[in-house]
C-alpha cells in the first residue's frame, strides 16, 4: 500500500526548531528548517545526521519549503545548505525571501560578534543560501519536478507566511506552518480551499486555548496608552523588530489619526526601518483595509511614527517609544526603561511573553526593586502592563481550518505534548479522522488510498452513457464493461473490440455445454416441446432456436 | 407557410420602392412612413455572404427599436433565416433576438410559441438550445394568463431536463421556476413527449429538487434558484426538501452554498414551527431553530460572499428561540484547559464589585477553574458564537452585515439587546469607519432597550475624540437617546463632551443638543451634581463665569433641561445663573426650556403668560387659522371696500402666527402667501390703466407688470417649497398662475405693437390652459365661477379667434372671475435651510492665489426638502455680479433623522485678483421644474437612453431661494512671479 511518512526533526511535540521530513509518493520534502532559541549548543539546529548517514542531503531531498521568516522556521537554513551541504531548490514566498536574510544576518551578528562563537555560518553563506531560493506566489502551482507540485496559501501570522500544499499524483499533504485564523490590524486570516488532502500537518501552539476577541485587547491597549499620554506620561513598548511591532505601529498610527493626537511616537531604528520598507512593498500580503487604502496612502508610511534618537529619551512631555528587544534584557529598551522607571506617570507595556530571568519577566511579576549591575538598585514606580498580541490560531481556529480543508488524516506539530493530546482527542471525536502527534525523530506512516487515473476511450464512455439511467444520479458509482490495457506506464480502458484490435488478437468464443439426463415418459418431440415452452415462460435468453430436428439450443441461460 | 411569408415580404418591398419614388417629387408634401423593418432586415440577411456578416447585421438590427406592429413580420423573417442558417452563432443570435422582440410592448407573442417550440425539436447545438429555452421563458413570462401555452412550455422544459449540456438543464430549471405551478401536478393527459411518460405524475417541485444532486454545480445552483423563484411567485414550497437543502450547505462550490443558505432561510420562514429531529440523538427541535443553527454555521464559511449572506439572513430570523439566539454571542474562553472569563465578564465583575480599572496586572486574566475536557465542544454544532465570529471577520462587508443583523434581532428581543451591547461597543473600535459608524447607528436604534454601564459608557465616550465628524455626530445622536445608570456617568459624559467641544469647536450645536436631551432624560441624576457643575459654594461667592464660553453654555443647557422636570433644582442656582437663564432662554430658545422659577417675579410672571399660550396653544392657534380663513372666504368680491384691508390684516396675522407656532408655520405661511397673491392680483386689476388709452399707460404698466412677475414667483414658491400639498391646492395655485400669465399677456398686447409677437404668447397661453385641463380634470368641479372655468367654457372660441379678441376676452374674464378659497390640507411643511457654516462672522478673509481655487466648507441643515440630492444647489455670488451654481454630490447629503437632511460639502471658489478683501454671498437654492411635478413620462421599453437625458435637463425652469445668504470674506491675491 502506498503511504506518506512524516518524521519531525524538530517541532515534534515541541515548540521551536521546526523541521519536518515528509516522504510522499517517492519524494522527500523538508518542511521548514528552523532553530531553537533556547539552546546555544548542537541542539540548536535540527539533527541533519538523521538524513546524512545515508548520503548527501541533496540526494535525499527533492526540495525544502520554508513557511515564514521566523527564525524557529528558517534559522538553520544557511547551516543546512552551506555547512551540511544542500544544493536543491528552496521554496519560500517573496516577502519571506526578502526579510529572511535580514533576520539571519542579525542573528549571525548576535551569535558571532557579541557572543564570540566560531564555527558559525558567515554572511557569505547566507547570501549563497538565498541564491538557492525559488520564490512562490500565493495560489500559484509550482512544479518542482514532473510529479511533485506545491502550492502556497495565505496563512496570516506574519507578512508572507504561507501554508503549503504538496501534491504527488493524487496524494497530497498540507503543511500549515504558523497561521492565524483571526485577522489583525495588518494581516488577514488564513484561508484554504476544500482541497481534501490526505494529511494536514498543523501547528498547535494554542491547542488548549480559546481566545477572547481581539478587539477588547486592542481597546484596552489603546486606552492605556491614550490615558498615559494625556496625563503627560511616557509609554515604553519593548518589541521584537518584526511582526507584532508592525501591528502595534499600525494600531497606534490609526488611533493617533482618528483621535487627532499630537504626542510623538518613536521607533528605535535599525533593523526595523529596513523591515518596514518591505512591509510597504508587499501590500498585497496585508489585510483588506490596508490593501484598499494604499492607493491614497500606504499605511506603512507612518505619519506619526518617527525614528528614535537616544537623546529623545530625556525630552520633556508625553511620548510613545517602541524599542528592541522585547524582553527588556538588553539594548535600547532596557536603557530607556532605566531612565523612565522612576516616574509613576510613565508606563511600560509588554506585548509578548518574557523568558524567566529577564527584566521583563521580573517586572511583570510585580517586582518593585530591581538589582542592576554594579549593585545599584532601581525602583520601579512606572506602571507595568501586559498585553498579549499573539498571531497563532487557537483551538477553535485549528478546528476551523480542519473544517475548511477536510483532510483525511491529521498530524499535530509545534506544540506541547500535553496540549496536543487534548486537541488530538477532540479532532478524533469531532471529525472522526485519525490524528497523529509524533515526537522528534519518530516516524508516522499514513496509508493512503490514491486513485489511479485511467484513460478511457470516448466511444466507450458514450456507449455506456447511452445505456445508463437518468442523469441526476450521475454522482453515484456505476459499473461499466471494458478492457483495461496496462502498457508502458499507462492505463487505458477501451472496449473489448478495440483491445483485440490493438493487441492483434482474434476473438475467441467459448461455448459451455452440459448434459442433462431427463427421464420423461413422453415422446421425444413432446418432451422437447414442453421444455421449450417452459423455458420460454421463465427465461430471458438471447438466442434460442426452436425445436427442430430433435435439438434445442439454448444460449446464455438466465433467470431462475 | 414559406410562400405566404415571401408574399408578405415582397409586398413590403414594393411598398418601399414606391415611397422612394414618391420622395423624389419635392412639390408634394407627403407623410412618410418608415421603411418596414422586416424588409430591410430580410435584404440584409440575404445579402450577408458569411455568418460573421449576418451576425453583424443582426447586431446592428438589435440596436434599433421595433414598433409593435412590425414585430410579427420581423419574427417571421428571423425564423425563416433560422431554418436556413447553419452557423451556430447566428442561430443563437436569432434566438436571442426572438426573445428580445417578444418583450416589445403591445405585441402578443402567442403566435410565436409554436414556431419556437418547433425549432427546439430540430435543434442540435446545445448552446442554441439553451438560448431558445431562454426565449421561451421570455415568451412564457409575457403570457402569464395563457395556461395552455404555459403547460406546453413546462412540458418542453421537462423533456429537455435530461440534456447532457448544463446550460440546457439550467434554462429548463429556470423556466420551471418562473412558470411552473406547485399545486397542480404536471398533468398526464397533455403529455406528448416521451419524457412525460417515463416519469409518473410529479409536481414541479419534486422535479426541480431532483436536480439538487446534479453533478454540475451550475445546475445545482440553478435548481435552488428555480425553487426560490417558485417561492417568490407565491407558490407553497413543501418542507420535504429541507434536508436536501441542508446538505447543499456543505457543497464544494460557493455559488451553491450561497443559494442553499437562502433556500434554508426561506424554508425556515415558511415552516418555523414544524419539528425536525436532531441527527445522532433522538431529540427534536423546531425547524427555525435548526435552520438558525445551520445558517450560523455558515458565518464561518470559507467564502466571504456566503458569510455576508448568512450574516444578513440571520438578522431576519425573528422567530428563533431566545436560547438559541443568546448562544450566538457565546464563546467560552479557555487557556491551558482552564476556563477563562472574557474581558466583558471581567469588566462586568469589576463594575459589580465597585472597583474601577486598577490597571491590569499580568496574571489578572489568569484562568481559574479547570475545564472538564470532555465537556469542551470545539466545533459547535449550532449557533454558538456565530456573531462573535461575524464581528471579527476579515472582510468589513461581513462585519457590517453582522452588525445590521444584531440590530434587527436586538430590536425584537430586549434581553438579546442587553447581551449584544458589549459586542456593539467593541465595534466602535473597528478599523473601518463605515463599520464604526454603522455600529453607532445600531446602538442608537436599540438604545430604548438598554442602559449603559459606566465602563461601557467610558468606551463609548472615548470615540468622541474621533476626527471624523460623522462619527462624532452619530455619537452625539446616540447619547441623546441613551439611558445611563449613575450620576458619575452623567459627569463622565459631560466631561468628555466638553473635551470634545474644546477639541472640535465646530461641534458646538451638536454637543449642546446632545446635552439638552441628556439633561431632560436624567433629571434625578443631574440634581446631586448641580453645585459642582455650576461651581457654586455654600459660603463663598464664586466668580461669575463667562457667558460667551460655549463650555459654560453647555453646562447650563444640561442643568436647565434637567431642572425642567425637577422643581427643587432652581433652589441651588446662584443669582447670575438666573440672569444667564433669561439670556439663554431668549438667545437659544430651542435648547433651553421654559422653567418655573420660584421667587423670581418678573420671570415667573412672564413665564406664566407664555405658558398660558403654550398650553393648548396648538389647538387655539389652529382655530385661529381656520377662523381667519373662513373670514376671508366670506369675501366674494375683492373689490368691495374694506376687503383689501381685511386681506392685509389677515396676512399680517397669519405671518405672526407662523412665527409663534412652529407646528403651524408651514400652513400659516402657505395661506399668507396665497392671500398675498390674491391681493396683488386684485390691486393690479384695479389700476386705472385698463380704462386709459394705450399710449398713456406706460408708466402704470411697469407697476402692474412687476406685480404679475411677483405673483408668478410666489406661485412657484407655493407649489415647490411646500410639501404635503394635495392636487386641489396645486390646481388652485395653477389657477392663480394662469391669472398672472393672462395679466402679462394683456400687458404685452397693450404695450407692444404688431400682431406677430402677441401671437406666439397667445399660443403659449392656450397651451398652458390646455395642460391645466389635462392635469386637473378631476378637480374642475371645485372651480365654479373661477377664472379657469370660464376660460375653459370659452375655449372653442378662444382657439378660433384672433389675438386681439383673445386679449379682450381675457380682460373681461379676469375681472369677472371669483376669488377661489383655499382649502387647507392636513400637514403642510415649508422647505427651509439654514447654513450653519460658514457663519459669516469671520473678519479674516480667505486668501488664495487668483486663478487657483480655494475650497469653502459648507454645512447646512435642510428641512422638509423632497429629494434634496437633485433639487438643492449652492449658489455663490461674487461682488461683480458673477454667480455660480454648484451641484453638491449625492454623497454630501446625510439624513440624520426623518424630514431632516444635512448637507456637508465643499464649494470651490475662484476669481481673478482683487485689490481688497471683499464679501461673496453663498446661499442654497431649490431648483424646480414644472414638468417634474407631473407624472413622469414612462419611457419606451426599447432603450433610447439618448433622448431621455437632454429632456430632463431642459425642463429645469428656475430656482427658489432656500436659505438666507451668508457672507464670506475672500481675497484672491495676484500671482507672484
Amino acid at each position: 500500500m502506498p503511504e506518506i511518512r512524516v518524521t519531525p526533526l524538530g517541532a515534534g511535540q515541541d515548540v521551536g526548531r521546526s523541521c519536518i521530513l515528509v516522504s510522499i509518493g517517492g519524494k522527500n520534502i523538508m518542511l521548514d528548517c528552523g532553530m531553537h532559541m533556547g539552546y546555544n549548543d548542537d541542539r540548536r539546529f535540527p539533527d541533519f545526521s538523521y538524513i546524512t548517514q545515508n548520503g548527501r542531503l541533496t540526494e535525499f531531498l527533492d526540495c525544502v519549503i520554508i513557511s515564514h521568516f521566523h527564525l524557529d522556521h528558517c534559522g538553520a537554513l544557511p547551516y543546512m545548505s552551506e555547512m551540511v551541504g544542500y544544493d536543491g531548490p528552496i521554496y519560500m514566498t517573496h516577502p519571506t525571501k526578502a526579510i529572511c536574510p535580514i533576520l539571519l544576518e542579525d542573528f549571525r551578528k548576535i551569535t558571532v560578534d557579541k557572543k564570540g562563537e566560531t564555527n558559525f555560518f558567515t554572511s557569505q553563506m547566507i547570501k549563497d543560501c538565498m541564491k538557492k531560493v525559488v520564490p512562490l506566489n500565493l495560489h500559484q502551482t509550482v512544479q518542482v519536478d514532473e510529479e511533485l507540485e506545491i502550492k502556497a496559501y495565505y496563512a496570516g501570522h506574519v507578512l508572507g507566511a504561507a501554508m503549503v500544499q504538496i501534491k504527488v499524483g493524487s496524494e497530497s499533504v498540507v503543511y500549515t506552518g504558523d497561521y492565524n485564523m483571526t485577522p489583525d490590524r495588518h494581516l488577514g486570516a488564513a484561508w484554504i480551499d476544500k482541497c481534501r488532502p490526505d494529511l494536514l500537518i498543523s501547528e498547535s501552539t494554542y491547542a488548549t486555548t480559546i481566545r477572547d476577541s481581539k478587539r477588547c485587547r486592542e481597546r484596552d491597549f489603546l486606552k492605556k496608552v491614550h490615558e498615559t499620554v494625556e496625563r503627560g506620561g511616557k509609554v515604553l513598548i519593548p518589541v521584537f523588530a518584526l511582526g507584532r511591532a508592525q501591528e502595534l505601529c499600525i494600531l497606534l498610527e490609526t488611533f493617533w489619526e482618528r483621535m487627532n493626537l499630537k504626542a510623538p511616537i518613536y521607533f528605535s531604528t535599525g533593523l526595523t526601518e529596513k523591515a518596514n520598507h518591505y512591509y510597504k512593498l508587499f501590500i498585497t500580503w496585508t489585510n483588506q483595509k490596508i490593501r484598499k487604502t494604499f492607493v491614497q496612502r500606504n499605511m506603512f508610511e507612518f505619519k506619526h511614527i518617527k525614528a528614535f534618537d537616544r537623546s529623545y529619551a530625556d525630552n520633556p512631555g508625553p511620548m510613545v517609544v517602541f524599542a528592541t528587544p522585547g524582553m527588556l534584557h538588553a539594548g535600547q529598551s532596557l536603557l530607556i526603561f532605566k531612565k523612565w522607571a522612576g516616574n509613576e506617570k510613565n508606563m511600560v507595556i509588554m506585548p509578548g511573553y518574557c523568558v524567566q530571568g529577564t527584566v521583563g519577566h521580573k517586572i511583570l511579576n510585580g517586582q518593585k526593586k530591581l538589582e542592576m549591575e554594579g549593585r545599584a538598585t532601581l525602583d520601579v514606580k512606572l506602571q507595568v502592563e501586559y498585553m498579549s498580541f499573539s498571531a497563532h490560531a487557537d483551538a477553535k481556529g485549528i478546528m476551523q481550518l480542519i473544517r475548511m480543508a477536510e483532510p483525511r488524516n491529521m498530524l499535530l506539530v509545534h506544540g506541547e505534548a500535553k496540549k496536543m493530546e487534548f486537541l488530538k482527542d477532540k479532532i478524533e471525536q469531532e471529525f472522526s479522522i485519525s490524528c497523529y502527534m509524533p515526537a522528534n525523530g519518530e516516524t508516522t506512516s499514513i496509508v493512503t488510498n490514491p486513485s489511479v487515473p485511467v484513460d478511457i476511450s470516448l466511444n466507450l464512455l458514450k456507449r455506456e452513457m447511452a445505456l445508463g439511467g437518468p442523469l441526476p444520479d450521475a454522482k453515484r458509482p456505476r459499473t461499466m464493461h471494458g478492457t483495461l490495457i496496462m502498457k508502458d506506464d499507462s492505463l487505458r480502458l477501451v472496449s473489448p473490440e478495440q483491445a483485440l484490435k490493438e493487441l492483434g488478437l482474434s476473438e475467441h468464443q467459448l461455448r459451455f455445454t452440459c448434459r442433462v439426463l431427463l427421464h420423461d415418459p413422453h415422446s421425444d418431440t413432446d418432451t422437447l416441446g414442453r421444455i421449450y415452452t417452459h423455458l420460454k415462460s421463465c427465461t430471458i435468453s438471447k438466442q434460442r432456436q426452436g425445436p427442430a430436428e430433435g435439438k434445442l439450443r439454448q444460449g446464455e441461460l438466465k433467470g431462475n | 407557410m414559406a410562400a405566404h411569408l415571401k408574399k408578405r415580404v415582397y409586398e413590403e418591398f414594393s411598398k418601399v420602392s414606391q415611397q422612394v419614388t414618391l420622395e423624389e417629387v419635392p412639390a408634394k408634401k407627403l407623410r412618410l412612413t418608415k421603411p418596414s423593418k422586416s424588409a430591410a432586415l430580410h435584404i440584409d440577411l440575404c445579402k450577408a455572404s458569411s455568418p460573421t456578416d449576418a451576425l453583424q447585421h443582426l447586431l446592428n438590427f438589435a440596436r434599433k427599436p421595433v414598433e409593435a406592429e412590425s414585430v410579427e413580420g420581423v419574427v417571421r423573417i428571423l425564423l425563416e433565416h433560422y431554418y436556413k442558417e447553419s452557423d451556430n452563432s447566428v442561430r443563437l443570435k436569432i434566438a436571442s433576438l426572438l426573445g428580445l422582440l417578444s418583450k416589445t410592448q403591445g405585441f402578443s407573442p402567442d403566435c410565436v410559441v409554436d414556431d419556437a417550440i418547433n425549432t427546439l425539436n430540430s435543434e442540435k447545438s446545445n448552446q442554441v438550445l439553451a438560448q431558445l429555452l431562454d426565449t421561451l421563458l421570455i415568451i412564457g413570462s409575457q403570457l402569464p394568463d395563457k395556461i395552455a401555452v404555459i403547460q406546453r412550455l413546462i412540458d418542453v422544459a421537462c423533456k429537455h431536463l435530461s440534456s447532457t449540456y448544463f446550460g440546457v438543464r439550467n434554462k429548463c430549471l429556470q423556466l420551471l421556476g418562473c412558470l411552473g405551478t406547485v399545486d397542480k401536478p404536471l398533468s398526464k393527459e397533455t403529455d406528448t413527449g416521451p419524457g412525460a411518460q417515463t416519469s409518473p405524475v410529479r409536481d414541479v417541485q419534486s422535479v426541480i429538487s431532483d436536480f439538487f444532486q446534479d453533478q454540475d454545480p451550475r445546475v445545482r445552483t440553478a435548481a435552488i434558484k428555480a425553487m426560490l423563484q417558485l417561492h417568490e411567485r407565491g407558490m407553497k414550497i413543501q418542507q420535504t426538501i429541507y434536508n436536501q437543502a441542508c446538505k447543499l450547505l456543505s457543497d464544494d462550490y460557493e455559488q451553491v452554498r450561497s443559494a442553499a443558505v437562502q433556500m434554508v432561510w426561506v424554508l425556515s420562514q415558511l415552516y418555523p414551527e414544524s419539528i425536525v429531529p436532531i441527527p445522532s440523538s433522538n431529540e427534536e427541535i423546531r425547524l427555525v431553530d435548526d435552520s438558525f443553527g445551520k445558517i450560523c454555521h455558515m458565518v464561518s464559511d470559507g467564502s466571504w460572499v456566503v458569510r455576508v449572506q448568512a450574516a444578513k439572513l440571520l438578522g431576519s430570523m425573528h422567530q428563533v428561540s431566545p436560547h438559541f439566539l443568546e448562544q450566538t454571542l457565546d464563546k467560552k474562553l479557555m487557556s491551558d484547559l482552564r476556563r477563562k472569563r472574557t474581558a466583558h465578564e471581567r469588566a462586568k465583575e469589576l463594575y459589580a464589585s465597585g472597583e474601577f480599572s486598577s490597571g491590569r496586572r499580568w496574571a489578572d486574566d489568569a484562568p481559574k477553574e479547570k475545564v472538564d475536557t470532555s465537556g469542551v465542544n470545539l466545533i459547535d454544532s449550532g449557533a454558538c458564537g456565530a456573531f462573535v465570529h461575524g464581528l471579527e471577520d476579515e472582510m468589513y462587508e461581513v462585519r457590517i452585515s453582522a452588525v445590521e443583523a444584531l440590530c434587527s434581532l436586538a430590536q425584537s428581543s430586549p434581553s438579546f439587546a442587553e447581551k449584544c451591547l458589549d459586542f456593539l461597543v467593541d465595534m466602535f473600535n473597528d478599523e473601518i469607519e463605515e463599520v464604526r459608524l454603522q455600529s453607532i447607528h445600531v446602538l442608537r436604534q436599540i438604545s430604548t432597550h438598554i442602559t449603559l454601564r459606566e465602563d461601557q459608557l467610558d468606551t463609548v465616550l472615548a470615540v468622541l475624540e474621533d476626527s471624523s465628524r460623522d462619527i462624532r455626530e452619530a455619537l452625539h445622536e446616540l447619547l441623546c437617546y441613551t439611558n445611563v445608570s449613575t450620576k458619575d456617568c452623567i459627569q463622565l459624559a459631560l466631561v468628555e463632551l466638553l473635551k470634545n467641544l474644546t477639541k472640535y469647536p465646530t461641534d458646538r450645536n451638536s454637543v449642546w443638543k446632545c446635552l439638552k436631551f441628556l439633561g431632560a432624560r436624567h433629571p434625578t441624576l443631574v440634581l446631586p451634581i448641580v453645585p459642582e457643575l455650576l461651581s457654586t459654594h455654600p459660603y463663598f461667592d464664586t466668580p461669575e463665569p463667562d457667558m460667551d464660553d460655549p463650555a459654560y453654555i453647555a453646562v447650563l443647557v444640561l442643568v436647565f433641561n434637567a431642572a425642567k422636570s425637577c422643581p427643587t433644582m432652581p433652589a441651588l442656582f446662584s443669582d447670575h445663573t438666573f440672569r444667564h437663564y433669561a439670556y439663554l432662554r431668549d438667545s437659544l430658545s430651542h435648547l433651553v426650556p421654559h422653567l418655573r422659577l420660584p421667587g423670581r417675579k418678573q420671570t415667573a410672571g412672564s413665564g406664566l403668560e407664555v405658558s398660558g399660550v403654550g398650553s393648548g396653544s396648538l389647538e387655539s392657534a389652529q382655530n385661529f387659522l381656520q377662523d381667519s380663513l373662513i373670514r376671508v372666504s366670506a369675501l366674494h368680491n375683492l373689490e368691495t371696500p374694506g376687503a383689501q384691508d381685511l386681506l392685509e390684516f389677515t396676512i399680517r396675522d397669519l405671518q405672526r402666527l407662523g412665527e409663534l407656532q412652529t407646528e403651524l408655520a408651514g400652513s400659516a405661511d402657505f395661506c399668507a402667501t396665497y392671500l398675498h397673491c390674491q391681493l396683488l392680483l386684485t390691486k393690479a386689476l384695479q389700476e386705472k390703466l385698463w380704462t386709459m388709452a394705450v399710449p398713456l399707460c406706460l408708466k402704470q404698466n411697469a407697476k402692474v407688470s412687476t406685480a404679475a412677475r411677483q405673483i408668478l414667483d410666489e406661485t412657484y414658491k407655493l407649489e415647490f417649497l411646500y410639501s404635503g400639498l394635495e392636487t386641489q391646492q396645486i390646481a388652485t395655485i395653477h389657477n392663480v398662475r394662469l391669472q398672472a400669465k393672462a395679466l402679462q399677456l394683456i400687458l404685452t398686447a397693450r404695450s407692444k405693437q404688431g400682431v406677430d409677437r402677441v401671437l406666439g404668447v397667445c399660443e403659449k397661453f392656450l397651451q398652458d390652459v390646455e395642460s391645466f385641463q389635462r392635469l386637473f380634470m378631476i378637480e374642475l368641479p371645485h372651480f365654479q365661477d373661477s377664472f379657469v372655468e370660464k376660460l375653459l367654457e370659452l375655449m372653442p372660441r378662444l382657439t378660433a379667434c384672433k389675438p386681439l379678441d383673445l386679449v379682450k376676452i381675457l380682460q373681461t374674464t379676469l375681472r369677472q372671475s371669483r376669488f377661489i378659497h383655499l382649502k387647507l390640507p392636513e400637514q403642510i411643511h415649508r422647505a427651509s435651510a439654514t447654513i450653519i457654516e460658514p457663519t459669516g462672522e469671520s473678519d479674516n478673509p480667505l486668501k488664495f492665489t487668483s486663478g487657483l481655487v480655494v475650497a469653502l466648507d459648507i454645512d447646512a441643515t435642510l428641512e422638509h426638502v423632497q429629494d434634496p440630492q437633485t433639487t438643492v444647489k449652492v449658489q455663490v455670488l461674487y461682488p461683480d455680479g458673477q454667480s455660480h451654481i454648484i451641484h453638491p454630490k449625492p454623497g454630501d447629503f446625510r439624513t440624520p433623522g426623518p424630514g431632516r437632511v444635512r448637507l456637508i460639502t465643499q464649494v470651490y471658489l475662484s476669481h481673478s485678483a482683487w485689490t481688497e478683501a471683499c464679501q461673496i454671498e453663498v446661499r442654497l437654492l431649490l431648483a424646480y421644474s414644472s414638468s417634474s411635478s407631473k407624472q413622469s413620462v414612462s419611457k419606451p421599453a426599447w432603450n433610447e437612453s439618448m433622448d431621455g437625458l437632454p429632456s430632463s435637463e431642459s425642463c429645469i425652469e428656475g430656482t427658489i431661494h432656500l436659505s438666507k445668504p451668508v457672507k464670506v470674506f475672500i481675497m484672491p491675491k495676484p500671482t507672484r512671479r
